[in-house]
């Protein structure tokens, strides 16, 4: 049994997931609670950000995310794949960065753009 | 071969070395931290006392009273902000009305000059803010306020400009007699003088045994403190102190002259002599003796604790002495409160002593002034714009809170001491001591200070040796070395 | 930079921009805008989590998307926009001293002005935590800035006092860049960041949370080398004997944010000790006519869509007040805070009536499980909302439709919180 509460609205309900029984779900006050409990206990995936180094930019830092979910597990493994990157300015916003990230399917994009400028 | 080493860059090794530095001499200062001003002479009250307050008869006594009268000059010279707002002890009892007119008796002893005892009407009228059970007060008009820092740093700069050599990171580790004077070993070199004097404040005692008899021993005595945001400026109009206990001097409410105002200290004797952190204790101490002065005290509008400690000794009054077995080497030891005060009368007094012993004073033809800095947030509109027009850098705010500009910055790295650290910088234009404590400009600082001194920002340091602000670039650096 | 304009709008983030655009939408022609920093966008240029827009975009944005969004919107228009400019003053006539590199030191006369200057983060002094002064103690956003612009890590490990959403978010960030955050620890028995930050933030990485709990102690010469915690009673005071030792080297502090509002005190605008920020009417003006107020420089928000919303009546009421050049001074009814209810914005309603309903901003001041936020006026019952969970760090609102305002006259309203037993 996994419990954990729910986050798709405010109220917080207390999920109770039944991994052994169809990973149904009790405590949830509505479908939506319902869904991510058993997404959560099954197969749970998140949204990560982080920045990569940008040489001749406005900032010597830029920030990327990934554009759709991925496996909780692969965070970290995410993580290092934007290791040693650097991005040569100007960006554009919306650009890849890592496709493909741990062949999930989703890639590490740019948030914004980023022009040339001067820092140190 | 120096004519003077001074050991100690506080107020008393920067009051010394800005007296000699009007003579034609050679003159050393060895600072073991890498800013002056760095011990007791950073974090204390700020008080310029009147002098009713030591034993008649002392050196503190009397160079308390002769201080009082050389810093108003001084610090204009200087070019100080010196906020001269007078003192009151407060007395809320018959019993401290007895002792006001004590400490008013002993002031006149001292020779302090428009001591006045007030009736609770009269302190009530001219200090709105405190305690309704006040009965009186002992009234020092010729008390004021400095920043400790901003007076060192002055006294210091003036002297480098005159040919002082003040050698930061320099502590002494061994003291050997020579013919003529003396070799002191330090982290930077050996450095040779004929005379020697000793300002090291709290490690007076260490440097005294390192070539003479122990002669006395320093007693570190911790005192925490509160400062309030600049909105509590008109909060209290006067130093108030509080009538001296056995405890004590008490605890002492005082506007400063950035415009807060600075609520301390207690008095905790502690082992260490440069453990500088505040205690829940020590604070709680503070808190409730300053509300006896100023009930509903609005700590809430605190920006900083901080504490200082004092190089108490174990002796009654000033060590100022030439060391009995150690000819040429002169002791300024034990300069507690009051020794802000007292330091240029310290400063006149050991150079007589020097003098005695033979060092030969030539005034210098030509006294330099330091150079003077800007302050941007005092010029008039007309004066901004055209600072602005001439040099873009005032143009650009760095710190919001206290109106620095990029070029008040670059000036004070480019000062007669240059800054080491981020906090080096705040105490010599003030960019970072305001309301949100450098949460907005010391990411600006610490990029002007690394271009500056051309290291990496994971070099620069907060304050002392040691106190890195970052600690890696972030995982992803590559391109950046 | 003219000497003259319409409307001068202070703050290039999210409030200023969205106000700045309004503006120009409502047809003021004569706008600029001023930012202190080298770019618009403000405190969302180091936000690079998700979690903003999902009201206003009805999207999942990142900060520098949503203020991307926004830049763009205003780059569309005709608006002037001054950066690495700060003002130094703002006088009751609507006077705006400011400064910068190429234009110098300017004094520019507007007809109205947006306050939109954001907040700044609460500081160690504030809560005057004892210990050593040693390096490695700061807020989280001053180390958001350093990690997530400056492409610096303050320290490896770490230890966050504070569970507001920003120390959740500087936990998760900081644990992803490779250092080892210790904990979090609350002063108050509940977290006041959103559960999701709690999960995804917290529990995703193994983080502990130690609610009723604060720092004591920092020790450390040159740099942190740890500090002491302690669990708290009712009265927020330590408990001897509960002490606990972290060994970290860095502190990160999130324990509130506080509107910054020096330039709206000297224009003469009357601020509000329950929110920090200034007293406005429905349509975001404040007690000096034609200065108006929006954002976090009015009360600290959670979601930066209600930034939005606010910002966006601000600038229209902004440029209104321009073209219709009123000369009436407004008649307020005040809004209070009863039972339950920390604070509300606005504070009062005029009798302009230009809304066509009133939206309501509030926080309560504790946590209450299911009950009802009750509207009267002159003890007549107006509305009630029902909610099942209410909690301080989760701005409210409810909004009342125009009928209902037609009938208040001067009474006002009051507000107040009735807990389901």
């Amino acid at each position: 049994m996994k419990e954990f509460v729910c986050i798709v609205c405010p109220k917080g309900c207390r999920l109770r997931v039944d991994e052994e029984n169809a990973y149904s779900v009790t405590g949830n006050s509505c479908e939506r609670g319902a869904s991510y409990g058993r997404q959560e206990a099954s197969a749970p995936t998140r949204t990560i950000a982080s920045t990569v180094a940008v040489e001749n930019g406005f900032y010597r830092r830029c920030p990327v995310k990934i554009n759709a979910p991925i496996p909780k597990e692969l965070i970290f493994e995410a993580m290092r794949t934007l290791e040693g990157v650097c991005l040569k300015a100007p960006v554009k916003q919306g650009q890849i960065v890592v496709k493909n990230v741990c062949g999930t399917g989703a890639d590490f994009i740019t948030e914004r753009a980023m022009k040339e400028g001067d820092y140190e | 071969m120096f004519d003077v080493a001074i050991i100690g860059c506080g107020i008393v090794g920067a009051a010394l070395a800005f007296e000699l530095s009007q003579y034609d001499l050679s003159v050393a200062v060895l600072e073991k931290e890498n800013d002056v001003s760095c011990g007791a002479s950073r974090a204390n009250s700020g008080i310029l006392h009147a002098g009713y307050d030591p034993q008649p008869g002392t050196l503190m006594a009397k160079l308390n009273v002769e201080g009082s009268i050389l810093s108003e000059k001084l610090c204009r010279e200087l070019g100080v902000v010196y906020g001269h707002c007078g003192s009151l002890v407060l007395a809320f009892s018959e019993k401290e009305m007895q002792t006001a007119a004590e400490l008013y008796e002993r002031g006149v002893q001292n020779g302090v000059k428009g001591l006045e005892i007030w009736d609770a009407e009269t302190t009530k009228n001219r200090e709105p803010g405190i305690s309704e059970k006040v009965a009186g007060a002992l009234y020092a008009p010729s008390a004021a306020v400095v920043i400790p820092w901003e007076y060192t740093l002055a006294l210091a700069e003036t002297a480098v400009c005159n040919g002082v050599d003040i050698r930061l990171e320099s502590a002494v580790t061994g003291i050997e007699k020579m013919v003529d004077g003396y070799r002191l070993q330090t982290q930077t070199g050996n450095v040779e003088a004929r005379y020697v004097v000793n300002a090291a404040g709290l490690y007076a005692d260490e440097i005294h045994n390192m070539i003479s008899a122990a002669a006395f021993r320093i007693i570190p005595e911790r005192g925490e403190y509160y400062l309030l945001d600049k909105k509590m400026v008109n909060m209290v109009r006067h130093v108030l102190f509080q009538c001296p206990t056995a405890a004590g001097k008490g605890v002492l409410i005082a506007p400063t002259t950035h415009g807060n105002v600075i609520i301390g200290p207690n008095n905790e004797q502690i082992d260490s002599r440069d453990d500088v952190a505040t205690t829940g204790q020590g604070l709680e101490t503070v808190r409730n003796h300053a509300q006896k002065s100023v009930p509903h005290l609005p700590l809430n509008e605190n920006i900083r604790n901080f504490s200082g400690i004092r190089a108490s000794s174990d002796q009654n009054d000033f060590i100022i002495a030439e060391a009995k077995d150690a000819p040429g080497f002169f002791d300024l030891a034990g300069i507690k409160s009051p020794g802000l005060t007292a330091a240029p009368a310290i400063a006149k007094m050991a150079v007589e002593l020097l003098e005695g012993a033979g060092l030969k004073l030539k005034e210098k033809p030509k006294f330099l002034p330091r150079p003077k800095r800007t302050h941007f947030t005092e010029l008039r509109q007309d004066e901004k714009r055209a600072l602005i027009e001439n040099r873009p850098e005032f143009g650009h705010m760095i710190c919001r809170c206290e109106r620095v500009t990029e070029g008040e910055i670059l000036e004070a790295l480019h000062a007669p001491i240059p800054p080491r650290s981020v906090d080096a910088i705040k105490r010599r234009c003030n960019a970072g001591l305001g309301r949100c404590q450098g949460g907005f400009c010391a990411p600006r600082v610490v990029e002007l200070l690394a271009r500056e001194l051309k290291i990496s920002p994971l070099e620069v340091l907060q304050d002392t040796a040691g106190s890195y602000i970052l600690s890696s670039e972030t995982k992803e650096g590559s391109c950046h070395e | 930079m003219n000497d003259a304009y319409e409307l001068v709008v202070i703050g290039g983030g999210p409030a200023g921009l969205a106000a700045a655009c309004s503006a120009w939408e409502a047809g003021l022609r004569q706008i600029l805008l001023v930012e202190r920093d080298r770019e618009l966008g403000g405190i969302l240029n180091q936000c690079i989590h998700n979690g903003f827009g999902l009201h206003y975009f009805k999207t999942e944005l990142t900060g520098p998307e949503y203020a991307g969004r926004f830049i763009e919107m205003l780059a569309q228009t005709g608006v002037d926009v001054a950066l690495d400019t700060m003002v130094l003053e703002v006088t009751k006539d609507k006077c705006v001293h400011l400064m910068n590199k190429t234009d110098g030191y300017r004094i520019i006369q507007a007809k109205a002005i947006v306050l939109a200057m954001g907040c700044r983060e609460r500081t160690r002094g504030a809560i005057a935590i004892p210990g050593s002064r040693a390096a490695g103690i700061l807020t989280a956003g001053a180390a958001q800035r350093y990690v997530n612009i400056e492409g610096y890590m303050p320290g490896r490990r770490v230890l966050i006092l504070g569970s507001g959403d920003i120390g959740l978010i500087m936990a998760r960030r900081m644990t992803l860049e490779g250092a080892k955050v210790l904990a979090c620890v609350e002063l108050m028995p509940y977290s006041g960041g959103l559960a999701r930050n709690i999960a995804q933030c917290l529990q995703d990485y193994d983080i502990p949370l130690y609610l009723s709990h604060t720092i004591v102690d920092i020790r450390g010469k040159g740099r942190v080398e740890g500090a002491t915690v302690a669990r708290v009673d009712q009265k927020r005071k330590p408990i001897p004997g509960t002490e606990m030792n972290f060994d970290c080297d860095t502190i990160l502090l999130s324990v509130g944010l506080i509107p910054e509002n020096e330039l709206s005190r000297s224009a003469g605008v009357a601020i509000d000790n329950h929110t920090n920020g200034a007293f406005v009417d429905e349509t975001m003006e404040t007690g000096v006519p034609g200065i108006f107020a929006c954002g976090n420089v009015v009360h600290v928000h959670d979601l930066v869509d209600f930034v939005t919303a606010e910002s966006l009546k601000a600038g229209s009421a902004a440029a209104a007040y321009v073209l219709q050049d009123r000369v009436n001074s407004k008649r307020y009814a005040d809004i209070r805070n009863g039972g339950g209810i920390s604070y509300t914005v606005p504070q009062r309603l005029s009798d302009l009536q230009t809304e066509k309903s009133l939206e309501i901003l509030f926080r309560v001041n504790r946590v209450f499980g299911a009950a009802a936020i009750v509207v009267q006026s002159a003890g007549r019952p107006l509305a009630r909302f029902k909610r099942e969970h209410l909690a301080p760090g989760e701005m409210e609102k409810i909004t009342l439709p125009r009928k209902l305002l037609g009938e208040l006259g001067s009474a006002g309203l009051d507000i107040s919180i009735e807990e389901e037993t």
